[in-house]
């Protein structure tokens, strides 16, 4: 049995809480990774970020991207999107394709 | 091309030209492999973005239902409200094989009922903080759904990246060697075959020419 763990500020992923979801609010980046690194050992299948963490984390997070579990996404946290998530589909794309053909009509 | 270099002889001539065989069909089977590859990979990245579109804009809708909660109760009922989850998902891994790649396939269970999530009384809160939970559970699914995407897309596209590099090095550097190396066995196949005809001629001359020189010796004698 695997979980879902949201790691973001407080104010962004405390309505997880209700859902069911493992949460843990942590304002700094360091908090953050430590988190990361610890809830991916466990059994933690998807993790949560808000973008702005997902950004600072950029490297943790790289180092999880090939492998099947567990899967880190970014959300959008109360201050908005920063289109991180729509920026990783379109550099995924570009890994593969070599060029960008998704998002050139835009 | 800087040919590697080998020995010319046929044996290794064979051995190359098997080699050379093996690589096309590998080449082949490879691009082929990359075409399919690509097809899923484009037709799961639309759905992707598509998905996270639509999740964007429901977690801002939820973002914002929570402010006007935050707004209307004190903070710390807020974290009183919702510490004490009745609701809680555990998920199911499976695993589906998109090409030899292993993607994970998520499959959630919700233990206990729909309305379990509003697991506060009605006295602190406001319906704000109703409806954005409400619309949060109702999003679970695309979130679940996108997590599952999201990843399947990077290991597909960690894949694709890999397979293309096996099939241009094969393309553009091992079938040319291949071909480069037979060619040049075989033109020095010949040339010494050339070389070797040449000098039994040559032999052959000098023979003919030595029985002349001894038949005109012994004639006049005759």
């Amino acid at each position: 049995m695997y979980k879902i763990a949201v790691i973001g500020d407080r104010d962004s992923v405390l309505g997880f809480m209700a859902v069911g979801f493992s949460v843990f609010p942590t304002e700094s980046a360091e908090e953050a990774a430590r988190h990361l690194h610890r809830l991916v050992k466990e059994e933690y299948a998807v993790i949560y970020l808000t973008e702005e963490l997902a950004e600072a984390l950029s490297e943790d997070i790289a180092k999880y991207k090939d492998d099947p579990l567990p899967a880190i996404i970014p959300l959008p946290s109360r201050a908005g999107t920063l289109g991180l998530g729509l920026g990783n589909i379109k550099k995924s794309v570009e890994r593969a394709v070599g060029a960008d053909i998704l998002f050139r009509e835009e | 091309m800087a040919t590697t270099q080998v020995n010319p002889t046929r044996m290794e001539l064979k051995k190359l030209k098997n080699r050379l065989t093996v690589a096309r069909r590998g080449h082949k089977l490879l691009k082929d492999k990359r075409d399919e590859l690509m097809k899923r990979f484009l037709e799961i990245v639309r759905e992707t973005k598509t998905l996270r579109e639509r999740v964007e804009k429901g977690m801002e809708d939820i973002h914002g239902n929570f402010r006007m909660a935050a707004a209307a109760s004190s903070p710390k009922g807020m974290t009183e409200a919702l510490m004490l989850p009745k609701q809680s998902v555990s998920l199911t891994v499976s695993s589906q094989n998109i090409m030899s790649v292993n993607v994970p396939v998520f499959r959630f269970d919700v233990t206990g009922s729909p309305s379990d999530c509003y697991n506060f009384g009605l006295a602190f809160t406001g319906g704000e903080l109703d409806s954005a939970i409400g619309s949060l559970s109702d999003l679970l699914p695309d979130l679940l759904r996108l997590a599952e995407l999201e990843k399947t897309s990077q290991l597909l596209a960690e894949e694709i990246e890999r397979v293309r590099r096996r099939v241009n090095a094969l393309e553009y550097i091992m079938i040319p060697q291949f071909e480069e190396s037979i060619k040049s066995i075989s033109m020095k196949l010949d040339e010494n075959e050339r070389g070797s005809l040449t000098r039994l001629m040559k032999v052959k001359d000098m023979m003919i020419k030595e029985q002349r020189e001894v038949k005109g010796k012994t004639a006049p004698i005759q």
